[in-house]
């Protein structure tokens, strides 16, 4: 009765999620396999060993990781500053972190279009106070999409840490600066190792994050490819969906394997879980 | 101590100029009397406003998102409460597998995803594109669904669930008189959050377009390809007071602890 119960309840989304997501993902792993009926790897060798693609590569893993280093540089000061406020003042600053993450992520990089491009805010502001002779190319290269990215996925960073941050004793810095330890000295021993678990989760989220966002490369990137826009051009533009299928299935074991890598010092770091 | 503060301070405003900044220029160049994007406007006007309403594709593509995200979210609803709800209340074999397929949307990359339905819901099973559309979007709203509700059947006493069995009433009445209203508010801002998400999507509606078939955030997307003018800063400054607007109703339901919490 309990079990039949059970199978109600859980059993149409079950099959939903195995009909439509799944079954779709599975076949385009496997389908990466095989061509005109026989196994092959082929696909994977003629992606690998073509330098246009490594370079989509390699700059989509320069992107992701740049963005991940900012978003901790400019993300760990501000959550820590945060995180020692009264709940009021908290309250705003997290409502003004979480609603640029809640707008659309087009509105967002058509921003930075507005900001960083030829005639942008930024150049005819620079002109005009004489900073530089000549506009500044920056639309429609990496920096932009780095810019637009650390926009897009530093307040993740931010309302992650001051998620665990909040949690920390703060008896125990106390404790920590009585028993001699400098300002310095307690922030690194107390604060930093007990921010680490929110600290992880935040990169996981911003690097994963970038390496497979679309919208803000397509927008802000131009012709300089990133791993996702590359994916959808192969799909659509060329119709090349042996290819295309390559590309998911890369993706899907990137994003695997460093959520996996992530988890394991994770674990390393915090032995008790 | 007190100087290091204020450089703390000031850092962090520093970081929130930086993330609202863009936001509010976008919002300034929307009065923009003339016809080029420029910041500080050359004057003021609702004339940009005024040509969202003309642009007859932004009417008919908003016409499909608001479709697609509320009839979406009414499905991933009906597969997702049951499913939290088993997930929350029993303990059985399987129950960490069932949480990962459950989950796993959220881990996979979307653009793979919209790929992969594209793929085989649209190709291999032949279902138009509006259905391909609407499944997809359920499929992406389910784990917020589930995360939200089994997030508030957390802090639901399932005693009280036990009083009212032994008392008579049968299973699939007391869900709806006992439990459904303890958890109203956590159902209400998980259709809230699933809506935001589903309708601001790119990743998977961008491989769901055809024939007079698009979603709002897609037809965006193609304007912005061959026009600069103002038209999509004053949309977005519409956007944003939709979502400035659903913020603040899942504040008040449910304070802002969802998103901090991992």
């Amino acid at each position: 009765m309990k079990n039949k119960g059970l199978y109600v309840l859980l059993l149409p989304g079950v099959v939903f999620l195995t009909l439509f997501l799944v079954i779709p993902i599975v076949m385009t792993i496997a389908s990466t396999f095989f061509q005109e009926g026989s196994f092959t790897v082929q696909g994977y060798l003629t992606f690998l060993t073509d330098p246009y693609n490594l370079k989509i590569v390699w700059t989509t893993l320069r992107v992701s990781f740049v963005t991940t280093i900012v978003c901790i540089l400019l993300g760990f000061p501000a959550s820590y500053y945060i995180s020692k406020l009264g709940p009021r003042k908290k309250g705003i600053l997290l409502a003004l972190a979480i609603f640029p993450l809640l707008t659309s992520s087009v509105v967002r990089s058509f921003s930075w279009m507005i900001i960083l491009g030829k005639k942008g805010l930024l150049n005819s502001s620079l002109l005009s106070i004489g900073l530089i002779e000549k506009p500044l190319e920056i639309l429609y290269t990496p920096t932009a999409m780095m810019i637009g990215m650390i926009h897009l996925f530093l307040p993740l960073i931010i309302i992650t840490l001051v998620g665990v941050m909040e949690n920390i004793d703060p008896d125990l810095l106390k404790a920590a600066e009585s028993l001699g330890a400098s300002k310095f000295t307690a922030f690194r021993q107390v604060i930093l190792p007990l921010s680490m678990p929110g600290l992880i989760i935040g990169s996981i989220l911003v690097f994963v994050g970038s390496l497979t966002a679309y919208t803000t490369p397509a927008l802000l990137g131009g012709k300089q490819g990133v791993i996702s826009t590359f994916l959808y051009q192969n799909a659509i533009t060329l119709n090349d969906w042996h290819m295309a299928s390559v590309i998911a299935t890369i993706m899907i074991v990137i994003t695997f394997v460093v959520i996996g890598l992530m988890n394991k010092i994770a674990k390393k770091l915090n032995p008790k879980g | 101590m007190q100087e290091k503060n204020y450089g703390l301070a000031l850092f962090t405003l520093l970081v929130f100029v930086f993330l609202l900044g863009p936001l509010i220029i976008i919002s300034f160049t929307s009065f923009e009397p003339g016809t080029v994007l420029r910041f500080p406007p050359e004057g003021f006007s609702w004339r940009w406003y005024e040509n969202i309403f003309e642009v007859k594709m932004f009417m008919k593509t908003f016409g499909t998102s608001m479709f697609v995200s509320l009839a979406g979210n009414l499905l991933a609803l009906l597969l997702g409460v049951p499913a939290a709800y088993a997930l929350s209340r029993f303990q059985f074999k399987g129950k960490g597998a069932l949480n990962a397929i459950f989950i796993s949307p959220v881990l996979i990359p979307g653009i793979v995803m919209g790929f992969a339905m594209l793929k085989y819901v649209i190709i291999t099973y032949n279902l138009p594109i509006y259905a391909g559309l609407l499944i997809g979007h359920t499929v992406i709203m389910l784990p917020f669904i589930i995360r939200v509700v089994a997030s508030s059947l957390s802090n639901f006493d399932f005693a009280i669930e036990e009083a009212a069995l032994s008392l008579g009433a049968g299973r699939i009445e007391t869900f709806f008189k006992v439990v459904l209203p303890n958890i109203r508010s956590g159902i209400i801002a998980a259709i809230l959050i699933a809506f935001l998400e589903s309708f601001n999507n790119v990743d998977i509606s961008v491989f769901m377009t055809g024939p007079g078939v698009s979603t709002l955030p897609i037809q965006m997307l193609t304007y912005v390809e061959n026009n600069f003018d103002p038209t999509i800063a004053a949309l977005s400054v519409l956007l944003m007071i939709i979502t400035a607007i659903f913020m603040f109703v899942i504040e008040r339901l449910m304070g802002l602890s969802y998103f901090t919490k991992r």
